[in-house]
């Protein structure tokens, strides 16, 4: 380990940023911090709709990139069957 | 709320170490960023997130380069809040994470390394990201 880390033992994804893909038209871009029996638990969260006609999944994406996570809600909890993929921003091409 | 200063002193005595001068004020950061000439980096310290233990060793990796910034200059997220939450105003379009680097030149950002840029990548290939920018942005040994 490098440097001073505060909270070992935690979920291989506790701390990630993260894309959670709903099995709706929300996709939610923010840090993972645990999951459980109520769902993931994301922090410092933003959202996007797909029926959004401001910008699309792919644009919401790409800016979130390069600009950072436009955070609106503080915590989210994502029951476990609206969960479609969950996979780390710094995977997505934007 | 900011955690236990004797906590945190190791983490603002590594940037110290590697020549990184620190902001706690508002005044103090508006006397480095104001007006900023010449190129700068900022990197927003942090204590909390897993990022933190390979951002600090990356910049420090990367300030051997041969080229990089005139200066390099640290505020602490969730310590000297007012001075981070200043600097951020800086930082135009992008937005606030911690851990994060931002390489200004005369004043704009003209590189920035988010917190998911830092999240599980060893700290050699954040530095290579931040050595990138130094020979795009910064052009002159100091």
């Amino acid at each position: 380990m490098n440097g001073h880390v505060f909270h070992p033992g935690h979920q291989a994804l506790h701390g990630i940023t993260v894309v959670l893909d709903t099995t709706g038209p929300v996709t939610y871009v923010g840090r993972f911090d645990t999951q459980d029996e109520s769902g993931v638990h994301l922090l410092d969260v933003a959202v996007h709709d797909r029926s959004d006609p401001a910008a699309s999944r792919e644009e919401f994406l790409r800016r979130t990139l390069k600009f950072g996570v436009p955070v609106t809600r503080k915590h989210v909890v994502v029951l476990p069957g609206d969960v479609a993929t969950l996979v780390p921003l710094s995977t997505v091409g934007g | 709320m900011p955690y236990d200063p004797r906590l945190v002193a190791p983490m603002r005595d590594e940037m110290v170490r590697m020549g990184a001068r620190e902001l706690k004020t508002v005044a103090e950061v508006d006397e480095a960023l104001g007006d900023q000439k010449g190129t700068m980096l900022v990197f927003v310290n942090s204590v909390c997130g897993c990022a933190a233990g390979n951002a600090r060793p990356a910049l420090a990796h990367a300030l051997k380069h041969a080229i990089r910034p005139q200066q390099v200059v640290t505020v602490f997220a969730g310590q000297d809040v007012d001075a981070t939450a200043r600097a951020r105003q800086y930082f135009g379009e992008y937005q606030p994470s911690s851990p994060s680097m931002a390489l200004l030149r005369d004043g704009e950002v003209v590189h920035f390394i988010h917190r998911h840029q830092i999240e599980g990548q060893a700290p050699q290939t954040v530095a290579a990201n931040l050595t990138a920018a130094f020979d795009k942005f910064c052009g002159a040994t100091v």
